[in-house]
């Protein structure tokens, strides 16, 4: 602009021509930069909203138990061998209950109160005991301490999901007062004027004297909740513990905007849970079991050890079938293969499978393998032959590049010394090639890794709560068992969904590490 | 004792026998050929090793025949034997009947745990045990007929001008053309398996009918009108390639002509990651984020019309699975279809045509938009065509997110079902192979098929065209 005489462009229209070009030429790098930053931007709410969920599923709240192991619980008459202790889940259940009763005397009576307080633990969670006390029967009379996950809608609660809550901290309480049936009185000059002015938000200025949301006030393992707020004084309904603990202290009010009728989880379970915790008695653990435990119907104890049992045995048959026939395929067209229609067809062939969608192979395995064939139905041989028509035409596209790749020197130097042409391929041409063969059968395998569709149609999406131990047993794959998971209704699947979802993605992570690794170490070029 | 064979684990025996047979015949020629080379005056035609694997591959062979037909005709020859020795009382029995109580005869012949089951029931299982005992030893005397057969055979022909060499490769050569053949074999195991299961369908319903209802109700009324599927696969593909064709595109153009090779070396595996995340996470995803959003963004939407007076009732459907969710994660999922395919196509348009471009004066915007993307146009277009393909057969975004009802309805946020939707919940029931429910599943197989493998030739023909002209 500086050397405005020496432009060529001497009119003004010529010149605001050349700016509304250059701004369109800037424009349009702008809609490529948008275009890379949208893919990038979903890929990163992809991975941070699945990364935070699983996140919240990595650890778990579970509770400690300190437990007597009567024998007559335990080990009753004639049912005191090994086998029958290891299966008494209702003796041991009994004990965890009791032991849940003791700490909280006020739910004995009570029918209803029993029932939410015997929600603590699931039944089948005392089953690792019922195993350790059959396996060491000296255990039997002493005392041990036992953890049991916590349910999951309180586990979800702990981990600040499930119900929405807002904690205020209340003033000093002066007295507290026993009414009638279990209430007492709470004074304090000015102890609930904070709270009072919190459920006025919460409650977008409706509640202002009536307590219109559930209020729980809570001091050490004690807790109540408000039935009437003052800015001085209020009513409380003592849900657990002793109302001694709020006198002279500054208690947690707890307002919880969800009414009890919508929640999956009682006031009283909170405030037991909460005095548990109080106590010590609740410990954040990482949560192992998602390894080591089978498919559940309780959240607290699924785990994904048969899927991924399930999917390393289908990967294994679909590895032994797939990448022999795939190499062996791609070695005859890249190397022997007469020019001619029959090959042609054949090219066109694999081209077109490598494309066709993946739950056609489904119909199928469920026509070819189960109906005509009279295969078993779930079982990952079947599965992992299905995954291997899908996965051989990759490896063939694959390993063909790779063989294409070995120079033509090789084989005239193997031909030239009297090698014969099968001699030449498999003594020298396929193992230059191997590398770049083995890469793209790791890259097939990951992506069979990863198939759901086609093996919902034979049948793999069946409830196991068993660790598959041979390719003929009934068994589920981990794509599988997300989607069986996300399609279950309570919220605390989503996070466990997620941490599955987490682990599929390690493994073919490391898949895709190991090719990348592969290719750094034995990669060359010619 | 026949009993005692018909529980025989004959998988596990015929893979160690093949092996133990293979080993052995490969060890007996080796030696003998090892034998003549001492024992000869003049050179072998071939080496020892290749005389061991001339006699292993004609012991191997027949042997793995043999096993082959085990595996497919054993248990249906037992049980047509079983059935015709089944006392009369079991004839008023239909044949699904009878096929699932021979199923479970076969399960607990192979526990082999029948306590508390009925008299008969427990007979039966003897019976079949026997029956399939006397199959387990027939095969394996003959298996070892045929494998002794073989290494005599074989080992008489072994002289040092005997051309094993030769045999084993042309046999090689075989396999290979075998293995190469699979192709062929998978290809026309997808047609006929489709077109048979879909011509019963045709029995039942016409094929008329199934092109062009309105009405789906598979599950319930044997109502088999796809229109509605066909529809809802359309407007979800649309919604997809809405998203995944502008920024796919936009994104290969700015990785090849703007991008520093620096940027384009991590930018381009990073977009390729979203083609190797499983579809059933970008379902999840769908599911967990999407659709909720996509709810929320339509409740506002009424509000705001309803607001501004426009209409007095919801417009939009706004429900918790829609099209419009399933629709745009598929679009994500598609994006690197399109941009890999497309950068590969614009970095193959030759240097010149930007050079020549440039010298008359353009701006590089200018040369995109009228030199390089119209020298490009096939191949982008075999490159959206194949994401269509890809968005036509997604299945689990769909199943977990687009809902499952039939209708034809063109507000995105209602939800809307598909082929591969419907597929899926049919072949997911309870329901034998010949009931109409699992047939349609195959008939929209069909359809499926055909449609895609329509769009993938065009595509790789138009691919291999254009390649040949600029190679």
């Amino acid at each position: 602009m500086t050397d405005k005489a020496r432009s060529p462009i001497t009119s003004a229209a010529a010149a605001k021509h050349l700016k509304r070009r250059r701004a369109a030429d800037g424009r349009f790098r702008y809609y490529g930069l948008t275009a890379i930053l949208t893919a990038l931007g979903a890929l990163a709410v992809l991975a941070v909203s699945i990364g935070s969920q699983a996140l919240s599923a990595a650890t778990y709240n579970v509770v400690r138990y300190d437990i007597t192991l009567d024998p007559a619980v335990v080990a009753p008459e004639g049912k005191s061998r090994p086998a029958d202790i290891s299966r008494n889940v209702e003796g041991f259940y009994s004990l965890i209950r009791d032991n849940l009763l003791d700490t909280f005397p006020e739910a004995q009576e009570d029918r209803v109160l029993r029932r939410e307080l015997s929600d603590f633990v699931t039944r089948l969670a005392v089953l690792p005991t019922a195993r350790l006390v059959a396996k060491n029967p000296e255990l039997i009379g002493s005392q041990i301490t036992v953890t049991a996950p916590l349910n999951d809608d309180l586990d979800l609660y702990l981990k600040g999901g499930g119900v929405r809550e807002r904690k205020i901290r209340t003033g000093l309480i002066a007295s507290v007062q026993a009414g009638a049936e279990g209430t007492y009185a709470l004074q304090g000059a000015g102890a609930f004027d904070k709270l009072i002015a919190g459920l006025t938000v919460a409650g977008e200025g409706r509640a202002t004297d009536a307590v219109q949301m559930d209020v729980l006030l809570t001091s050490g393992a004690s807790t109540g909740r408000l039935t009437s707020i003052t800015p001085g004084a209020a009513t409380m309904e003592l849900l657990t513990g002793k109302a001694e603990d709020f006198t002279n202290d500054r208690p947690t009010a707890r307002i919880i905007l969800s009414p009890e009728s919508e929640r999956t989880i009682s006031d009283r379970q909170i405030a037991w849970t909460l005095a548990l915790k109080d106590m010590g008695r609740i410990k954040r653990e990482p949560r192992w079991t998602l390894l080591t435990n089978s498919d559940s119907t309780y959240p607290e104890l699924a785990g994904g050890l048969s899927a991924i049992v399930g999917s390393l045995l289908t990967m294994l048959v679909t590895a032994l079938v797939a990448m022999p026939i795939g190499v062996l395929a791609a070695v005859y067209l890249e190397e022997f293969a007469p020019r001619n229609r029959v090959t042609e067809f054949i090219e066109v062939n694999i081209n077109n499978l490598a494309a066709v969608p993946s739950i056609v192979f489904g119909l199928l395995g469920a026509a070819l393998y189960i109906n005509f064939l009279g295969m078993p139905r779930s079982a990952p041989l079947v599965g992992g032959l299905v995954l291997a028509l899908m996965t051989f035409p990759v490896v063939i596209i694959a390993s063909r590049a790779a063989l294409k790749a070995v120079p033509p020197s090789v084989r005239s130097g193997a031909l030239a010394v009297g090698a014969s042409q099968m001699q030449t391929v498999f003594h020298h041409v396929v193992p230059l090639a191997a590398p770049g063969i083995l890469t793209g059968a790791i890259l097939g395998m990951a992506r069979a890794l990863g198939e759901t569709a086609p093996l919902l149609l034979i049948g793999m999406v069946a409830f196991v709560g068993d660790v598959p131990k041979s390719p003929m047993d009934e068994s589920t794959v981990m794509p599988v068992l997300i989607f069986s998971w996300s399609n279950n209704a309570e919220r605390s699947w989503e996070p466990l969904t997620a941490a599955m979802i987490v682990i599929l993605l390690a493994f073919l992570l490391l898949m895709n590490g190991l090719v990348v690794f592969l290719r750094r170490k034995y990669e060359r070029r010619w | 004792m026949l009993q005692q064979l018909g529980q025989l684990p004959m998988g596990w025996l015929l893979i160690a026998l093949i092996a133990v047979f293979g080993s052995a015949a490969f060890f007996l020629g080796r030696t003998r050929a090892e034998r003549l080379l001492e024992t000869s005056i003049g050179r072998m035609h071939s080496r020892p090793n290749y005389h061991g694997y001339y006699v292993a591959m004609c012991t191997v062979v027949p042997v793995l025949l043999i096993a082959v037909a085990y595996a497919i005709f054993a248990d249906d020859l037992t049980r047509s034997q079983l059935t015709r020795e089944l006392p009369s009382s079991f004839d008023r029995l239909s044949a699904p009947e009878l096929q699932s109580y021979l199923d479970s005869v076969r399960m607990a012949a192979g526990t082999a745990a029948s306590s508390g089951a009925d008299r008969v029931f427990q007979a039966i299982t003897n019976r079949y045990l026997e029956l399939r005992g006397f199959v387990n030893a027939a095969t394996l005397v003959l298996l070892g007929a045929l494998a002794a057969i073989g290494i005599f055979w074989s080992q008489s022909r072994l002289r040092p001008d005997f051309r094993a060499r030769a045999l084993v490769e042309n046999g090689m050569q075989l396999v290979l053309f075998l293995c190469a053949g699979v192709a062929i074999a998978t290809t026309a195991g997808i047609v006929f398996s489709l077109l048979y299961e879909s011509l019963l369908f045709f029995q039942k319903v016409s094929a008329w009918d199934f092109l062009t209802g309105t009405r789906w109700n598979a599950q319930t009324n044997a109502e088999f009108g796809a229109l509605p599927l066909f529809f809802g696969t359309f407007m979800i593909a649309l919604i997809a390639m809405l998203v995944a064709a502008p920024i796919g595109l936009f994104s290969a153009i700015f990785l090849s002509e703007y991008a520093s090779p620096k940027a384009r070396g991590w930018i381009k595996p990073v977009l390729e990651i979203l083609a190797g995340i499983p579809t059933v996470v970008y379902g999840f995803f769908a599911l967990l984020v999407v659709a909720p959003a996509v709810r929320q963004l339509a409740i506002w939407i009424n509000e705001l019309i309803i607001q501004v007076g426009l209409s007095s009732e919801p417009v939009l459907a706004a429900q918790p699975t829609s099209a419009l969710a399933a629709g745009l994660v598929m679009g994500i999922m598609v994006i690197p279809f399109v941009s890999s395919l497309s950068d590969d196509v614009i970095n193959a348009v030759p240097q010149t045509l930007r050079d020549a471009a440039y010298a008359l004066g353009a701006t590089k915007s200018e040369t995109v938009k009228q030199v390089v993307v119209p020298a490009a146009l096939p191949g982008i277009i075999a490159a959206l065509l194949l994401a269509v393909s890809r968005a036509i057969g997604e299945t689990m975004i769909v199943v977990m997110a687009a809902g499952k009802s039939a209708r034809i309805s063109m507000d995105p946020t209602s939800d809307l079902t598909t082929i591969t939707v419907q597929i899926v919940s049919l072949m997911t029931g309870e329901t034998g192979f010949d009931d109409p429910k699992t047939l349609s599943a195959f008939a929209l197989g069909l359809v499926l098929f055909a449609v895609t493998l329509a769009f993938n030739v065009v595509a790789l023909r138009v691919v291999k065209k254009y390649r040949e002209k600029y190679d």
